[in-house]
């Protein structure tokens, strides 16, 4: 198992260094400077005062020396000093919004979890039923959803019509006043909508998953024989067919990280939620290389995380994968 | 694979002609666009802003007085151009990395699947966003970042094909007479391995829909004052309080759309492997 573990571990390293390579180049390669974006705005900016910025980015060096500069930061979780006017350091202004985005996903993929399995259960231990078509209907409509449509339509009937929760941010303007439970419930309120938008969407895809994959265990010689021995149906679905079907939904839920987070841009700017989507979108459209370059890689990284946690689990549940 | 007997098991199947049927009206729509559309989608008329639907302005009109209908209808050559051009830029270099990969494989393969699972393990809307804000959103722009970054599974499936396909007697037989590399690829194996591709393109379309109008949604794709789906849900979203149908409408263009291409994918699918219809 540690070896296992030690193998893949291994194995993030090239791959986060092709991420960055292929980020770092595609980045620097547009044409158009951060420079010229601050300076043509503001007429007092002089030809030196260009080339004094221009110096003090580092964007005068050859495109290989600055990588080398950016990687060697790097090493240290030094992702350099944000061009934007305050001039923080990046990892600072990620610390603050990490936990924020990092939160509302982890419980976006419990909600999904814990209702995707059972529909996919029921749906598969009675295809065809009213409840299987009407989950099919359900999953058709969320593959086709856009996520930025679905969260108009919340905020509209929640928000606008029934006026129940609010729609946009984190907490009320008069925060700081609550007591605790009062700031619990705020919390509570604002992130409900958001959550439930992408909830959905995921949900739609994972039942789905879990759907085909219990059909495809409960079809196996060996669950025609734990019946043929004579085990009650609950046993021969909960014991021996869920635990083999939620295999391929574990490796699904690795390779949902990376739109759970890509979503994650749409969502918070919808919502005006401080997370680090939001940051990436501002950061964009200022040409803050550094703050760009810094999400880039720590999204690569959670998505890479997301397999590993997957796969470990998997070696975890099925004893073949670790030996093998 | 007989085209007769796809053809029959396609028709059989309600919910791919259903997707085949919406998939040509979209066509229809788009080409159609200036003898369908009531109003010029450009017209600015100050004195009717943000009217609700009515007789007049079936779809309401928007914040510049512009009919929301005729937006939405010019609204979907913008898709159809964005689906068909990014997929098929996707496809092409797909093909391109899965037959090399899977024909000659070897070293070529290696560096091809290891290029393919950084590619699937990138933050690809990420970095669309930063390529678009950095060249600049222009639908061209798009079309091609999409394509750039969508060819992965495409590349994985006809390399899977030529894998198993190369150790089969025709192609033996085809090399033994002689056939260069590039023949036995075009000509024997590549229309071999076409069919699951069909499907990958068909469901990519759907997906390259949902892209286009996200990023015009977040105001780095097709800018206005041309219309795209996500562009008038721009508008839509700043005026949620008291115009709901500029936000419905066009939303309900982009979910039948990418719907349609959904079902003719599976429907597409499941007519060339009957067994996957559980």
């Amino acid at each position: 198992m540690w070896l296992y573990l030690a193998k893949r571990l291994l194995f993030m390293f090239p791959m986060l260094l092709g991420i960055t390579i292929i980020s770092f180049t595609v980045i620097h390669m547009a044409p158009g400077t951060p420079v010229e974006l601050q300076t043509t705005m503001n007429p007092k900016a002089s030809l030196e005062a260009q080339k004094r910025l221009i110096e003090l980015y580092g964007l005068d060096k050859p495109i290989h020396v600055q990588y080398w500069d950016w990687l060697k930061r790097l090493a240290f979780l030094d992702f350099g000093r944000s061009f934007s006017p305050d001039r923080r350091p990046v990892w600072d202004k990620i610390k603050e919004r990490i936990g924020i985005t990092l939160g509302l996903n982890i419980m976006t993929l419990f909600i999904i979890l814990s209702c995707a399995i059972p529909i996919g259960v029921i749906a598969s231990v009675k295809p065809h039923s009213w409840f299987d078509k009407g989950t099919t209907l359900f999953v058709f409509f969320g593959f086709s959803m856009p996520s930025f449509w679905l969260a108009l339509l919340l905020i509209m009937f929640f928000g606008v019509y029934l006026d129940w929760l609010p729609i946009s941010g984190l907490t009320s303007l008069t925060f700081s006043q609550f007591t605790f439970w009062q700031k619990m419930q705020d919390l509570v309120a604002h992130v409900t909508l958001p959550i439930l938008g992408a909830a959905l969407l995921g949900l739609a895809s994972m039942s789905r998953y879990m759907r085909g994959s219990m059909l495809e265990v409960i079809r196996q010689d060996y669950i025609t024989t734990a019946r043929a021995k004579g085990l009650p149906e609950g046993a021969v679905i909960f014991k021996h067919a869920l635990r083999n079907a939620l295999l391929p939904v574990i490796t699904m839920l690795g390779l949902s990280v990376p739109g759970l987070i890509g979503g994650s841009v749409i969502f918070e700017t919808i919502f005006a939620i401080p997370g680090m989507g939001q940051l990436f979108y501002g950061a964009v459209m200022a040409r803050d290389y550094p703050v760009v370059m810094a999400e880039l890689v720590i999204v690569a990284f959670l998505t890479l995380l997301g397999n590993l946690l997957a796969d470990v689990s998997y070696a975890l549940v099925d004893p073949r994968i670790r030996t093998g | 694979m007989q085209k007769r007997e796809f053809w029959d098991r396609f028709r059989r199947n309600r919910l791919a002609m259903c997707g085949l049927a919406l998939v040509a009206g979209m066509f229809a729509v788009a080409l159609l666009a200036p003898w369908l559309a009531p109003y010029d989608p450009n017209l600015i008329e100050l004195k009717e802003v943000l009217m609700p639907p009515s007789g007049a302005h079936l779809l309401g009109t928007d914040t510049l007085g512009r009919d929301v209908l005729s937006r939405v209808i010019y609204g979907s050559r913008i898709s159809l151009l964005v689906g068909f051009v990014a997929v098929g830029i996707a496809t092409l270099i797909g093909v391109l990395v899965g037959s090399l990969s899977g024909y000659y494989r070897g070293w070529v393969d290696q560096v091809c699947m290891r290029l393919v699972d950084v590619m699937l393990c990138f933050p690809v809307f990420f970095l669309i966003l930063a390529v678009i804000a950095f060249l600049g959103p222009s639908i061209w722009n798009i079309m091609v970042i999409i394509g750039l970054t969508g060819w992965m599974g495409v590349a994985r499936l006809v390399r899977a094909e030529f894998l198993s396909l190369r150790e089969r007697e025709f192609v033996a037989a085809a090399r033994s007479l002689g056939a260069s590399d590039a023949r036995l690829i075009c000509r024997h194996l590549l229309p071999n391995a076409l069919t699951p591709v069909m499907v990958s393109a068909t469901l990519g379309v759907a997906g390259a829909i949902l892209t286009e109008s996200a990023l015009s949604f977040l105001g780095l794709g097709v800018q206005p004052p041309t219309p795209s789906w996500g562009n008038i849900l721009t508008m839509g979203k700043d005026n949620i309080e008291i115009a709901w149908w500029l936000s419905v409408f066009p939303g309900l263009a982009i979910l039948v759309t990418v719907m349609s291409y959904n079902l003719l994918g599976e429907g597409i699918r499941e007519a060339i492997d009957p067994r996957l219809k559980e």
